[in-house]
């Protein structure tokens, strides 16, 4: 994995959220929940995505409003994932 | 009265709600409805709720997939709710949909057992009156995420008793819900105000005074609200909401609650909001 993974993970979160949400000027580090710029059903719509998008499973752990505040969080959650070993 | 199991009438949003609410705390749930399909989605649903619902709320268990599943009863057969002790009903706001299954119920389930009517707009003293047990039928408006919304209007009907308020408050106690108990008119509080704001929206939209994206933003922006009025509509569902239009209407025959033309022809269209991925916005599939 490397930054142009990294930033064509972003792109597709970021078109994602567009679709919904109608923010042009969306930067990678705004906090989506405290701007309330998303709620929590789209927060679940968002996971859904990223998990059929990019193959992973957001587990029980992962259940942290963190891992999905920004754009940029999104991105490097989703590269976190995909580059952990496998749980036995 | 402690519960353990809730009959759920009703596999439509908030019917899926209830269930995962029920089920993070600890119930048991059957829930009814006449469509296999409807139940195969509510059962997706309910489990991607559950599974999610800890970011959202600390209190909230994580629940396992295996132990959800174990608490919840999926059936399309009204008979199998006999055995619970509430029953809460959750099916499309029309009186000739709800009208038949409160004669099943009364037939089908033992005396004593309170209806919860789901709705936001219908009399709840209509829906007793088809019962024989009008003293045991209570109104509950949840909201949409159920198991995210702490408070709960609560309708008491013209017959309503005391011990069927009080046994409600217990079951919104388990859920960690608060009641605001109302009187019974069409609509209660909540949404003989609210559908004529959302309706007005709709006008305005209709009327090119501007555009749906900018009315949901004035009232974020200017006015602090979490959620637009036409973002809102598109939660409830846009049938949801030009059937309670009606019902309004029909109920105060006050030119008022006429229902906007541009909600019906997206209704007819099939752009019920959220649900099916646009209407007054459009939604990403997830």
């Amino acid at each position: 994995m490397n930054s142009t993974d990294k930033k064509a993970i972003r792109e597709k979160i970021r078109t994602f959220i567009l679709a919904s949400i109608h923010v042009p000027d969306l930067m990678d580090d705004d906090n989506l929940f405290e701007s309330g710029i998303v709620n929590s059903l789209f927060a679940v719509q968002l996971m859904t995505f990223i998990e059929r998008t990019f193959g992973i499973e957001v587990g029980t752990e992962d259940l942290d409003i963190a891992n999905f505040k920004s754009i940029e969080a999104s991105a490097g959650f989703v590269l976190r994932k995909k580059t952990q070993p496998a749980a036995a | 009265m402690r519960f353990s199991t809730i009959g759920v009438i009703g596999a439509g949003t908030i019917g899926i709600g209830v269930v995962t609410d029920l089920v993070l705390h600890g119930l048991n749930a059957v829930v009814v409805d006449i469509s296999d399909a409807a139940l195969s989605k509510a059962e997706t649903e309910i489990l991607k709720n559950i599974r999610f619902a800890p970011m959202f709320s600390k209190t909230l268990p994580r629940v396992t997939r295996e132990d959800a599943l174990r608490r919840i009863t999926f059936s399309r057969d009204l008979r199998n709710l006999t055995a619970c002790e509430m029953i809460i009903e959750n099916v499309p706001e029309r009186w000739e949909i709800k009208r038949p299954i409160y004669e099943q119920l009364d037939a089908s389930i033992p005396p004593g057992v309170c209806f919860g009517a789901n709705t936001s707009c219908l009399s709840i003293t209509r829906i007793a009156a088809v019962t024989r047990r009008a003293a045991q039928v209570i109104g509950m408006h949840l909201m949409n995420p159920v198991h995210l919304k702490p408070t709960v209007e609560v309708i008491r009907g013209f017959h309503t008793s005391d011990a069927t308020v009080a046994q409600l408050q217990v079951l919104l106690e388990h859920l960690h819900k608060q009641a605001i108990i109302v009187g019974d008119l069409p609509g209660f509080v909540s949404n003989r105000i609210s559908h004529v704001f959302i309706n007005e929206a709709a006008f305005v939209l209709q009327d090119q005074v501007s555009t749906a994206e900018n009315i949901d933003q004035i009232f974020k922006q200017c006015f602090g609200h979490k959620m637009g009025p036409l973002e809102t509509a598109d939660l409830i569902g846009l049938d949801t909401v030009a059937n309670s239009l009606d019902v309004l209407y029909e109920s105060f025959h006050d030119p008022k609650y006429r229902c906007c033309p541009l909600l019906r022809k997206l209704v007819e269209a099939g752009h019920l909001g959220r649900k099916t991925g646009r209407g007054f916005h459009t939604y990403p599939e997830a």
